[in-house]
Formats: structure tokens, sequence, C-alpha cells
């Protein structure tokens, strides 16, 4: 049996199913770092003292940079598909591959210096506060990372075969991408800024 | 959602823009923490940018400047939740035990 609506948009929604079904996935997860932010809200106010420059601004700088560019070669390869481009569409997810790859890097540094200085999850609350928000946010870029490795193997063979169903599912994955680089744009000023 | 090909060439133009405005933002958002302003004003000034880069991101790169009914009325409830669950610290702090 065949899945209606992968292509063609649902008359009553308007939507191709694929579309409808990423967003509720975001909504939910709006919800799952929403609850994570009124955890570090209640824990920063009732808290007498707030440590202040524990983390590396450089470090996160650089991580933003970072994103907000895979943000755009992920936008750019959903349109490089639209303009029938597959070399450039090639090109684009794996940038954004490549960079989603050094922010982990970057991350592993981040949290290797502070192990080793003995602050972990355990040494402070906002040590706690701040492995549980980014360590949730980089399990999100790792999910993204394989979704991406997938496009870019085995699940490209799709493009020849319908390619409006692979331009619909390189637009799922960057709407995806794109939260998570909107996730990071909160989370920069909040743990490493304030 | 742009289907047609001048079209998404005209999107294109708006996300190198948008990419620059961004990068702009961030380093806006690094430099006046340098200037340690009080806590309340330092988190409002931190939350504006951000907020300002986020619709950024989600006008331009996530196409919502130009979505279906239906997602903006998915977005509208989330957001409604989501206020609800930051003020949820709020009734917390009103629902101490006076001793």
């Amino acid at each position: 049996m065949e899945i209606p609506y992968i292509v063609e948009a649902r008359p009553d929604t308007g939507l191709h199913n694929g579309k409808l079904g990423i967003w509720l996935f975001l909504a939910s997860e709006v919800m799952l770092f929403g609850a994570l932010f009124s955890t570090y809200i209640l824990l920063r106010v009732g808290a007498s003292e707030w440590p202040h420059g524990d983390l590396s601004v450089l470090l996160g700088t650089i991580n933003t940079i970072i994103l907000i560019a895979s943000s755009v070669t992920m936008v750019m390869a959903w349109a490089s598909l639209k303009l029938n481009d597959w070399g450039k569409h090639r090109l684009y997810l794996a940038l954004t591959f490549v960079l989603a790859l050094v922010f982990l890097v970057n991350k592993y540094f981040e949290y290797s210096e502070h192990l080793t200085k003995g602050e972990g999850p355990w040494h402070s609350t906002f040590f706690a506060i701040y492995f549980t928000l980014t360590g949730l946010h980089g399990l999100h870029i790792v999910g993204g990372m394989v979704v991406m490795a997938y496009f870019l193997g085995p699940g490209a063979k799709l493009w020849k075969k319908n390619p409006d169903q692979f331009a619909n599912r390189i637009e799922a994955t960057g709407l995806y991408w794109h939260f998570v680089d909107l996730v990071w744009i909160f989370l920069f000023p909040v743990l490493y800024l304030l | 959602m742009h289907s047609d090909p001048a079209e998404v060439r005209k999107s294109v133009r708006s996300y190198i823009t948008v990419f620059v405005m961004l990068m702009v933002f961030t380093i806006i958002t690094v430099g006046v923490s340098r200037f340690h302003f009080a806590v309340p004003l330092a988190i409002t000034v931190a939350l504006i940018i951000a907020a300002m880069k986020g619709s950024m991101v989600a006008g331009v790169f996530m196409h919502l400047s130009h979505e279906r009914q239906l997602i903006y009325g998915t977005l509208l409830l989330t957001a409604a939740f989501f206020f609800m669950l930051l003020f949820l610290p709020v009734l917390a702090y009103m629902d101490r035990v006076r001793y």
C-alpha cells in the first residue's frame, strides 16, 4: 500500500504529511527545551550567587558562527534541489555535515577542559544545567548528522526515483536543523554571556 | 514555500542577507556583554537580540514568513504552552511555604 500525500499537499491541511509531521515534532521539541529553560530560570532565580566567566566565550562564539553557517548551507542544499543542481546540493549538504562535525569537535575540547579541571555536572548547579542543556543540544546535532549522512549515502538514490519526495525530505531535515540552530542562538547568551 | 526557480533564486539572496545580519547580531551580542550592565538589563538586551536572530532564522530559513495557516496555528498553541511553562518558576516562587 502506498502512503498518500508524501509529495502532493493534502486538500484539508494544504501540506504534505511529512511537513506537518516535522512541525508537530518541532512543537514537542519546543516543549522539551522549554522545560529545561524553565528549570534554568528556577535554578538561577533561586541561587544566592551565579558563576560568571567560567565558560570560554571565544569557543561559544566560534560555535555560534559555525551553526549559523551550517543553517545557510542547509537551506542552500534545499534551494539547489529546487534549482535542479544535484552537484551543488551534495556540496552544500556535505558542508553542513562537516560544520556540524566541527561544532562537536569544539564541544569536545570545551567539555574535556572542564572535566579535567573537575568541573563536571556534579561540580555545581551551573555546570549541572550547562551539561544538561548543551549535552541534549549536542545529541540533537548528532541526530541531524545521522540523517544528513543517510541522505549523502544510501538515501540519495531517491532523487532519481522521486525527486519531489527527496526535496521534501531535505526540506524536513532543514527545518529540524534550523531548529537546532535556533536553540543554540538562545543557549549561547544564556550560558556563556549572562 | 517556493517551487518556481526564479522565486528560489530570489530567496537565495535573502538567505545571504540574513546570514550577514546573523553574524552582525552575534558580534553585537558578544560586544554588549563586555559592558557589564546590571543583570536585569543585560538579560533583557541579550534576549531581545537572541529573539531577533531567532525570528530571522524561523522567518527566512524555515520559511515561516509564508507558511500555511495550520503551521501558524500549531506554533501559536505551542507558544502559549511554552510561556505557561516559563511562568511555572514564578508560580513555584509564589507558592513558597512561609514560616
